[in-house]
């Protein structure tokens, strides 16, 4: 009988406690500020959008595939963008090919292999460094290096090493730390139960890591990869520095693999010397050349969220 | 009970520490462990371990948490090798071989001594390809079919998954994982069995099944378990090594032998006091 009295007066205060106090208005107000902020960002994002559309469509629905398909030229009314394009895939594929191999590798060797040492901390406190460094000096170490080495072994083409075996190894360089520490990422997902698992039934570390750690380990590595070669496709700064054309240039009936030692250009950089012109009818061609690169990021983007889930719903 | 010296019980009774008498001391030891230590950096996990281990028996470890049984575990299939700062000291003799001598191959040993895990950890792939890994990487060139078939029948799971051979291990249960995890240990044909935990994760009717699995694989393999559960060590095992963990003057937590000897001895009649406080439920 003694609790009656106080439980009644425990349910009051309960009651006056959770009813009639409205809602936490700090709280809303915290709310709505970051929803501001969100929008603000979306808004320049919107903005930007809006203007690019607005100036390019015209061009893209004018010339339709004749933009893109029509060489690099001084007369607006004909300029398209074909060795951009084609120098910007090519480009990619290079830099895939020197990037991936390598950049899997040593993140392979720093996860699975490498002894938890002074040293190897200190590489990997260097590769994140790395992917810091601005790439204007990537550009730099393009010129320096890679434009000498591809002259001296006899690939320099007619202009001297600056041509897309440089560029190509010079965007490798430039994205070959992010390579690396988006695939040690994913390595280091993989459960080390697994690890355990398979060596526990007598699996070598060669056999844990092809049968086990990459096969767990690939939908992440690749969705990372295919991220940074859209970084090296987008990247413009170096490529300036070694060798991509600004101006109008032709690649006559050169194949594919004489493009890569002579003259070149890539879409980003074509964008950025379209800007320079002051004809007005070159900034139509610059939003539409750079439609066209959203377009194009957009898909290698989804492409790797795709072959991710092609690859989890595996197991 | 007789004075005589021949007398098996009472033989066992005045050798503690070294569990004999009964017809199993028979058993052929296959595994001597002498001074058996193991630190992680300046940290001694474990130290002053002598056990050995007899064919076809289950061996227990038992002990409170941070005891370092676990540890000694992994000394048998030398899976402290992966963790870089573990160093091992003493000698582990399996079939009169110093398992840490020169020119010893970690790979062919954990072959011999399989592994059953804490948490069951299934490959993400299917249930066939879980059993047929092992076999495949070591070579083995008969009817992979037929071993897959044999191995989950053995761990007792082949009737719920033979139509699903196919399927994610992912799929199972808990407690099927964990069959899964055994028939993949003895998939390979080995001499011994580890168990580290194998039913802590699982509900008791799973735990159950997993016991009278062990009891039949004992006729075929040596299999030695760690475990929390004190009642599963007197059920399951014939011989029980309880651990203990010695708290130092700056903090540091060593754990040690305490006593090895018969399950029904530990558990009815154990020689030291620790033991028996901690099997009472007094400590730990």
């Amino acid at each position: 009988m003694v609790s009656t009295p106080r439980s009644a007066g425990t349910a009051d205060m309960v009651r006056a406690s959770i009813s009639g106090r409205g809602s936490r208005k700090g709280g809303k107000v915290f709310e709505y500020s970051l929803l501001a902020s969100l929008m603000v960002a979306l808004l320049f994002l919107a903005i930007l959008l809006a203007d690019i559309f607005r100036q390019g469509l015209g061009v893209l629905f004018d010339r339709g595939l004749d933009f893109v398909t029509s060489p690099l030229s001084l007369n607006p009314e004909t300029a398209g963008i074909w060795q951009s394009l084609t120098g910007s895939v090519l480009l990619t594929i290079l830099v895939a090919l020197i990037a991936f191999p390598i950049g899997i590798g040593s993140a392979i060797y720093l996860e699975e292999y490498a002894p938890d040492t002074r040293f190897t901390r200190f590489i990997n406190t260097n590769i994140r460094n790395l992917a810091g460094v601005p790439s204007i000096v990537y550009g730099i170490l393009g010129l320096t290096m890679f434009v000498t080495f591809t002259r001296s072994i006899g690939l320099g083409g007619g202009v001297n090493g600056r041509n897309m075996i440089a560029a190509g190894l010079t965007l490798a360089v430039l994205v070959l730390p992010i390579v690396i520490i988006t695939a040690a990422e994913a390595l280091r997902a993989v459960p080390n139960s697994i690890r355990e698992a398979a060596f526990g039934v007598g699996a070598t570390r060669w056999e844990v890591v092809r049968y086990h750690v990459l096969p767990s380990a690939a939908p992440g590595i690749l969705t990372g990869t295919v991220l940074t070669l859209a970084r090296a496709f987008g990247e413009t700064a170096p490529l300036l520095l070694v060798g991509a054309a600004t101006g109008f240039f032709t690649t006559g009936n050169a194949g594919l693999l004489e493009q890569t030692t002579g003259p070149y250009t890539a879409l980003p950089v074509t964008v950025f010397s379209w800007a320079r012109q002051p004809d007005a009818q070159f900034r139509e061609l610059t939003a539409a050349a750079i439609i066209v690169l959203l377009v194009l990021l957009l898909t290698a983007n989804a492409a790797a969220v795709i072959l991710r889930n092609r690859f989890e719903r595996r197991w | 009970m007789t004075e005589t010296p021949r007398s098996e019980s009472s033989l066992s009774v005045q050798a503690p520490g070294r569990g004999t008498g009964r017809s199993r001391s028979e058993r052929p030891i296959i595994f001597d462990v002498q001074g058996l230590a193991v630190n992680y950096g300046d940290f001694t996990a474990v130290a002053g371990v002598d056990i050995d281990i007899r064919q076809n028996e289950i061996t227990a470890f038992i002990g409170p948490s941070g005891c370092g049984k676990t540890t000694v575990l992994r000394c048998f299939n030398r899976m402290n090798d992966l963790i870089e700062t573990a160093r091992v000291s003493g000698s582990i003799e399996y079939h009169g071989v110093d398992l840490y001598g020169e020119g010893v191959d970690p790979v062919e040993v954990r072959r011999r001594i399989g592994m059953v895990f804490q948490k069951p950890n299934p490959f993400p792939k299917s249930i066939y390809d879980n059993i047929a890994f092992g076999p495949k990487i070591a070579g083995f060139k008969g009817d992979m079919d037929e071993l897959v078939e044999q191995s989950l029948r053995r761990a007792a799971i082949w009737d719920e998954v033979k139509d699903k051979l196919q399927d994610s291990a992912f799929a199972l249960s808990g407690g099927q994982q964990q069959r899964l995890c055994i028939a993949r240990a003895i998939a390979t044909s080995p001499d011994v069995v580890l168990m580290d935990e194998p039913c802590s994760a699982l509900d008791p009717i799973a735990t159950l099944r997993i016991e009278e699995l062990m009891m039949e694989l004992k006729e075929d393999y040596t299999i030695l378990i760690v475990t929390h559960n004190m009642q599963q060590a007197a059920r399951v095992s014939d011989r029980t090594a309880f651990f203990t963990v010695d708290v130092g003057d700056t903090g540091m937590r060593t754990g040690r032998l305490v006593e090895f000897d018969d399950t029904d001895k530990i558990f009815v009649n154990p020689s030291e006091q620790q033991t028996e406080d901690y099997i009472t439920g007094r400590f730990g």
